[in-house]
């Protein structure tokens, strides 16, 4: 059998082609049997008149041809039987045809008329099946009745025979590309069809004829994605690909804003210099022109109508709609697709292959989305390499600080592993996670030396490789590494290790000063049987040893250099030419000799070792073209997000009343009918901005990274309030030692960073980074009067101890400065009604901020508060200081802000520009800003020289007003004004550390920039203040009363504040 | 899209070409070899592979390699689901889908592809449909065609095709209409050599072999649908349902199909049901290994644990073993280097155990690693994440169906690290 179908590869060898067979026995005969007479037999079954011959000889036929074996002689005999009466031997007879047509196009002429015939039966599988055979003919002649037949087969009653004309589209365009006008005018027919079994081809013939023709979805964009569930499956992968681009084209990025974050974010991993300058610039035209981002509805309703795809049974879809979401959804709804990806791995190998290529390309961009689901990537041993070394590409992307301990353990199996390969692959991820992962780089270090002394012999050199690459980055800590590699040359054979050793010990010969002669020494003994890459390090390591330690080194060099002056290979010449004219001072040496030295010896940039799947995401995710990094035939670019998004009214349909707005309210109507939408969706509407993430649920679900970077914020902002507790106790101190702290302050933000690290070095080893939060919120309490007496010791701040639980803590430097001038002021115009400065005066519990993460603006950290000073330049402002730190280790210049975007009638006044911020230094401004006693929130511009942030700062009510002083009676008299509408009252109960007159005021005043106004009964507290920009009062009073239960009266000419303020001061009174 | 199909059995034979468009020579699959020889094992030959002017997308089935060969950018997912597809028909048409199925049937499987695809792209790949079009060969049709000269395709339009449900074709007519599901779970799960769990999660299926008349629609139900965590169904479920009510509501498929498949969330903790105490170890010298394995049941629910099978792959140094087993037998391939230990039922009285010494090849340095352990087993009437069928109701026929469920758990991908 092997022997025959290898005989009988070519085509066209007719004289040698096999006999027919019985399709049931196949596995007869062979070619040497093959005579003509066999044939002659089956010609005359073929002209015989009974149907059974007939079908015989056919079957016999197809036989021959589904092995690939000739049987093109026989057409003449074939064709005639294209109008038998048997459908059996008419399907075979059109699969003959369909197979050797285009070889005989003169014969196969003679079927036309039947086809034809066939196109007007009244059976629509033989219409449909006549225009198939048809129209796969692939006879150039015929193209004008394809194309009639197409253009009828259009308008045929039957879907079924629409979709055959769909199909035929592609197949008529493939003969004759010419045809193209009249094939668009057919697409743009079908693409109208209202059914779902067309649907799926029209677009496949949409694909392959004129993808560029992107104006024809527009009318059809909404009835597609209403009809996507109903299309059978390979239509829906047809759909959704193609409708991705279109979406690309026709929508504004959902993720502009976190866009422009993220890319600065990761450029501190991968980013080259130039590169990031570029980008830079692409980043501030961006930024210049963003807008507040509304999702057009069509995009939303593509994102919802492809979401219950994810549930497909077919591989295919899923991974369709994967990327759909992946291309085009808000970031914080991508979550949703990693649990059906992760599902897919279940499947057939094959499948896995593909999802985990595709997986990869995803957790470079969005790490996040995966990490949950990490356990599903470890690996088995019975999986197959290549599925091995994806699963170990998805790990290494998805380690990181919290996870990597588990990583590493899972990778330390690994090790051990009798697959060789994927060991090797093991080391180098390790090695990755440890270029990635500061933190953990020792000790993988450690783990890859001790591998070192592994039995075999690929782990060792692979380990050595690596290792390599780590002490580049940190060679002076480990030259006891660099000597126990350098005994290693004894033993290790492979070439790629040996070379990589002695690089090392070139490069830092100077770590290794007596052992590196002694190496070069053993290396010029065997230089004649090294591998060519050895002989090079070899010539390296002794021209860079002659250059630092010429005395021991001279002959050896120049014993080598005349070895491989010699050698076989004309690398190793030349290179040995070139080193010698170079290093060994001559009379004709240039002048490139003298700098030899720093040729040789200068310090070489660490190598990046970054994910091959980088970039891979400029390829439409699953496609063939990314799944092979190349551009494959027919591949659409996924075009860029337009700057500004096309007229959306093009996407409505001709029925007049149906426009944008109507649309809308007749979506949401539907979403009433189906509740399945609007549970998934929550209360989106068609128009939701993605830039709040909160407005889909899977941003809490998936646990994205957008979700806990708020978390972060969440709990710093948490400790930096118990921070303020404990500030507000000591205030009694005096000012020497507040001093003292302030000097030692800008140390400790210079340090900040570090701190940072340990925290989350800790929280590493506790199970989850939320749980530890929540831990932390519970145990405030404790926190703080541990902290406050820590304080009180006067233990340095520097302590460690202190570190490990503290997260950022920057205050207003002159912070205590402005206090004290306020309470002085005070005392001045209060005088003798004054109870206690101290209790009077707006305490020191101002709250900071964060305009700007440290990692967000690249190393830039900005916090703010309000430090209820009066705003010198203008009285109506409130006064907001800004805190610059700077934990990059380069100047920021030019700081200043631009371009404020206010509502109509607040005003910004800005602050000076900083025109130099040295690295680990901060400085402080102050600015002032008019909210017009709403809580909007100014949103502006940070500038540096090289980078724009987008801010905003939005004030809590108790800071939009100022203090005022009253007396008791003009109190008394003031409340009385403001009764009915403008009063609120509230019952509210105590928390338990609140019971205190004390307590009490330092809560409200610490709430809301009042002051306390003085009171004859005990058992009421009393604060008055004035709104900054109106300067309507604002009255508020305390009544306590038995077991904790208190009543809060709030008086406001403008309700609002007053409701607002009412809510936050029962908030800060209740817990 | 696909331009055509070849398959390769394992002796490198093209035993079937297909062309959808142009005829493509078969040296193309000259590339296919070259990756194959490259690989090694079967299962490590690329899905794609890159040729100068095709891309070839091959999948692996029962030993015949599925070689597609593609000339523009197609997505790789969608030719791999397609060739399963096309392989699963050919088990649904002939009971298997191995080479000897294929030749046998060689008319079939051609009518089969030219009704599966038009140009390279599916047309028909519902079972139902096909097998409107083309009827499967059983050996009743076969003798009734010879005498009445009738023939074994279709000559109208499957009434699935027009339908907005493709997968069940009209008139169907059972004289005993039933209804039975089978809810297979499979443990998936990687232990350590302490046997503490690194990971496991429960997959599941549910298989059904529905055999009613007409046009039923049927809604299934479940005590605690909340367990389940994610799911895909076959597309006769409807999903809208399913997100609101969490009932699986649909008309279903004539005959056998897999309904739904689903994955229990891992914070549900996943019961093991057995666990494994081992020892190998290999001595430095004198080239040779102890091995002591005892399999033992655990949380089993009261149910008993069958068919249990552990497979492991030795290293290469390992030349032959000498075990006792307290039950069951094993062998072990010197070639393939697996030990295979079949134990069968587990007994809590007496735990099976195997025991014996493993003899290396001499001069050979001891291996460093140890094998690890694949152990399979199975239990009857337990679905061990708790999942129950609730009730299952039908509408739209007048007649009672037999219904019936039935629960298995089985070991998936169950690894013991050593």
């Amino acid at each position: 059998m092997s022997a025959s179908s290898a005989f009988n590869d070519e085509k066209g060898g007719s004289s040698s082609v096999g006999e027919p067979e019985y399709g049931h026995d196949p596995a007869s005969g062979g070619i040497f049997s093959s005579d003509y007479k066999r044939h002659d037999d089956l010609k005359e079954m073929l002209d015989s008149n009974k149907d059974s011959l007939k079908l015989e000889a056919m079957k016999r036929i197809v036989a021959m041809i589904a092995r690939g074996k000739n049987a093109s002689d026989l057409f003449p005999a074939v064709v005639k039987n294209v109008a038998c009466k048997n459908i059996e031997v008419k399907k075979l007879v059109y699969v003959y045809l369909v197979r050797y047509a285009e070889e005989q196009q003169d014969l196969a002429l003679l079927s036309i008329s039947t086809f034809q015939r066939g196109l007007k039966d009244p059976n629509q599988l033989i219409r449909a099946s006549a225009l198939r055979v048809l129209s796969s003919i692939r006879v150039t002649i015929i193209v004008p009745i394809m194309m009639l037949a197409i253009k009828e087969a259009a308008s045929d009653m039957s879907p079924y025979v629409r979709k055959t004309a769909a199909h035929a589209i592609p197949k008529l365009y493939s003969l004759d590309p010419e045809q193209k006008d009249q094939l668009i005018e057919v697409i743009e027919k079908l693409l109208a069809d209202k059914t779902t079994l067309v649907a799926g081809s029209v677009v496949m013939a949409f694909e392959e004829v004129c993808p560029e023709r992107i104006d024809l979805i527009h009318k059809n964009y909404r009835k597609l994605c209403n009809l996507l569930i109903d299309v059978e499956e390979w239509g829906q992968v047809v759909i959704i690909n193609m409708l991705t681009r279109y979406a690309r084209t026709q929508f504004l990025n959902p993720n502009i804003n976190e866009s422009l974050l993220e890319e600065s974010g990761e450029k501190a991993f991968y980013g080259s210099d130039d590169e990031e300058g570029k980008e830079e610039k692409a980043d501030a035209a961006a930024l210049a022109k963003r807008k507040p981002y509304v999702m057009d509805p069509d995009h939303r309703l593509l994102l919802r109508n492809t979401k219950p795809l994810l549930q497909s049974r077919n591989a295919a879809v899923v991974m369709a709609v994967a990327q759909l979401y992946f291309h085009l959804a808000p970031k914080a709804e991508v979550g949703v697709i990693a649990k059906a990806l992760v599902r897919l791995m279940r499947s057939h190998s094959e499948v896995q292959y593909v999802v985990l290529q595709n997986v990869a390309t995803m957790t470079i961009k969005r790490r996040g989305m995966f990490e949950p689901y990490l356990k599903s990537f470890y690996i088995r041993s019975t999986d197959p390499t290549q599925i091995k070394v994806l699963k170990l590409e998805v790990l290494t992307n998805l380690a990181n600080e919290t996870n990597i301990s588990t990583i590493l353990r899972e990778f330390q199996t690994y090790i051990k592993s009798m697959d060789k390969d994927f060991v090797a692959a093991t080391i180098q991820a390790i090695g990755r996670c440890a270029t990635n992962i500061g933190e953990v780089r020792d000790t993988c270090l450690n783990g890859l030396v001790q591998l070192l002394s592994n039995r075999d012999e690929l782990v060792v050199a692979e380990s050595v490789v690596v290792i390599k690459k780590l002490l580049q980055m940190q060679p002076e800590q480990h030259s006891d590494i660099i000597k126990h590699m350098a005994k290693l040359t004894d033993n290790i054979q492979v070439p790629m290790a040996r070379a990589s050793i002695l690089w090392l010990i070139g490069e830092y010969c100077e770590h290794v000063p007596k052992i590196a002669p002694d190496v070069l020494r053993k290396m010029a003994k065997t230089f004649t049987n090294e591998e060519d890459i050895v002989k090079l390090q070899i010539i390296n390591l002794a021209a860079k040893l002659y250059l630092t330690n010429s005395k021991q080194t001279k002959l050896l060099t120049q014993y080598v250099l005349n070895l491989a002056k010699y050698d076989q290979n004309y690398d190793i010449r030349d290179r040995a030419r070139f080193i010698r004219q170079l290093i060994v001072p001559t009379d004709k040496s240039g002048a490139l000799s003298k700098y030899a030295k720093k040729l040789f010896l200068a310090l070489k940039p660490a190598p990046v070792l970054e994910s091959p799947f980088k970039d891979r995401d400029h390829f439409q995710l699953g496609s063939l073209s990314h799944l092979l990094n190349t551009k494959a035939g027919g591949y659409q670019e996924l075009p860029d997000w337009p700057e500004s998004a096309p007229d959306p009214s093009v996407r409505n349909v001709e029925v007049p009343e149906w426009t944008k707005c109507t649309s809308r309210e007749k979506r949401k109507d539907k979403k009433v009918e189906k509740p399945f939408y609007s549970d998934s969706e929550g209360e989106s509407g068609p128009t939701e901005s993605a830039d709040s993430e909160s407005d889909s649920g899977s941003a809490s679900e998936s646990g994205s990274e957008s979700g806990s970077g708020s978390e972060e914020s969440g709990s710093e902002s948490g400790s930096e309030e118990s921070e303020e507790d404990s500030e507000s106790e000591e205030e009694e101190r005096d000012e020497e030692e507040e001093k003292k702290k302030r000097k030692k302050r800008p140390e400790r933000s210079g340090s900040e960073s570090e701190s940072e690290e340990e925290e989350e070095s800790e929280s590493e080893s506790s199970e989850s980074e939320s749980e530890s939060e929540e831990e932390s919120e519970s145990e405030t309490d404790s926190k703080k009067t541990k902290k406050s007496k820590k304080e009180k010791k006067e233990i340095s701040l520097l302590d460690l101890d202190d570190f490990e639980t503290t997260p950022i803590e920057v205050t207003p430097v002159n912070n205590f400065l402005s206090n004290s001038l306020v309470t002085d002021l005070e005392g001045l115009s209060l005088t003798d009604t004054v109870m206690n400065p101290t209790t009077i005066a707006p305490s020191g519990a101002v709250k900071t901020y964060e305009l700007l993460h440290r990692i967000t603006g690249e190393g830039l950290a900005v916090e703010y508060c309000f430090s209820r000073q009066p705003f010198g330049p203008d009285p109506h402002m409130v006064a907001v200081q800004i805190q610059f730190t700077n934990n990059t280790s380069s100047e920021t210049k030019n700081l200043h802000m631009e371009e404020p975007k206010l509502l109509s009638g607040m005003r910004i006044k800005e602050f000076p520009e900083i025109e130099v911020l040295p690295p680990g230094e901060s400085a402080t401004v102050v600015m002032g800003i008019d909210f017009c006693d709403s809580t909007q929130a100014a949103n502006f511009q940070l500038c540096t020289h090289t980078k724009k942030f987008f801010v905003s700062i939005q004030p809590p009510v108790g800071e939009l007003m100022m203090p005022v002083f009253l007396t008791e009676n003009e109190f008394k008299k003031e409340q009385g004004k403001l009764m009915g509408m403008n009063e609120i009252t509230e019952k509210l109960t105590l928390g338990e550390k609140c019971q205190s007159d004390h307590a009490i005021v330092q809560r409200v005043t610490s709430a809301a920039n009042v002051s306390r106004v003085p009171c004859g009964s005990d058992k009421e507290c009393r604060f008055a203040g004035k709104t900054v920009t109106s300067g309507s009062l604002v009255l508020v009073t305390v009544v306590t009363k038995e077991e904790r239960a208190a009543q809060l009266t709030v008086n406001c000419e403008k309700m609002v504040i007053g409701t607002m303020l009412v809510k936050d001061i029962l908030q800060a009174l209740t817990q | 899209m696909i331009h055509s199909l070849f398959l390769i059995n394992s002796a490198g034979d093209i035993f079937l070409e297909k062309h959808w468009k142009s005829v493509i020579s078969r040296s193309v699959c000259d590339y296919f070899f070259e990756a194959q020889e490259k690989a090694g094992e079967p299962d490590n030959v690329p899905p794609v592979i890159r040729t100068p002017h095709h891309y070839l997308i091959n999948i692996y089935r029962e030993k015949i390699f599925f070689v597609s060969v593609i000339q523009t950018e197609v997505p790789p997912l969608f030719v791999i689901e397609f060739l399963h597809r096309v392989a699963e028909m050919f088990q649904d048409y002939f009971g298997e889908s191995s080479e000897a199925a294929i030749k046998d049937n060689v008319v079939i499987v051609y009518e089969l592809l030219e009704e599966m695809l038009d140009n390279g792209f599916p047309l028909a790949t519902e079972s139902n449909i096909l097998k409107e079009l083309i009827k499967p060969p059983t050996i009743l049709r076969s003798v009734v065609n010879t005498i009445t000269g009738s023939s074994n395709v279709g000559e109208t339009l499957p009434t699935g095709q027009l339908s907005t449900i493709p997968w069940r074709r009209a008139g169907v007519k059972y004289t005993n209409n039933e209804a039975y599901f089978d809810v297979v779970e499979e443990i998936d799960a990687i232990l350590d050599k302490s046997g503490t769990t690194v990971f496991a999660e429960i997959q599941g299926v549910i298989d059904a072999c529905v055999k009613l008349s007409g046009m039923p629609d049927l809604t299934l139900s479940f005590m605690n649908p909340r367990l389940l965590d994610d799911v895909s169904f076959h597309p006769c479920v409807r999903f809208k349902r399913w997100e609101s009510e969490r009932v699986l509501s649909f008309v279903p498929p004539d005959g056998n199909f897999q309904l739904m498949s689903y994955h229990v969330s891992a914070q549900n903790l996943v019961a093991i049901p057995v666990y494994v105490k081992q020892n190998i170890s290999f001595f430095e010298t004198g080239s040779s290994g102890r091995l002591d394995i005892t399999v033992g049941p655990k949380q089993t629910m009261g149910k008993t644990v069958e068919c249990v099978l552990v497979t492991i792959h030795m290293p290469k140094v390992i030349l032959s073993a000498n075990l006792t087993p307290t039950q069951g037998t094993y062998t072990y391939d010197p070639v393939t280097k697996i030990l295979m230990w079949d134990i069968g039922k587990l007994n809590h009285q007496k735990l099976p155990n195997l025991k014996g010494s493993l003899s290396l090849q001499s001069g050979a340095a001891k291996p460093e690693e140890n094998p690890s352990l694949n152990i399979e087993f199975k239990i009857q009437q337990l679905a061990i994440s708790g999942l129950k069928v609730n009730r299952l109701d039908m509408y739209g026929e007048k007649y009672k169906p037999f219904k019936g469920v039935k629960y298995v758990t089985k070991a998936g991908k169950f690894q013991v690290r050593t």
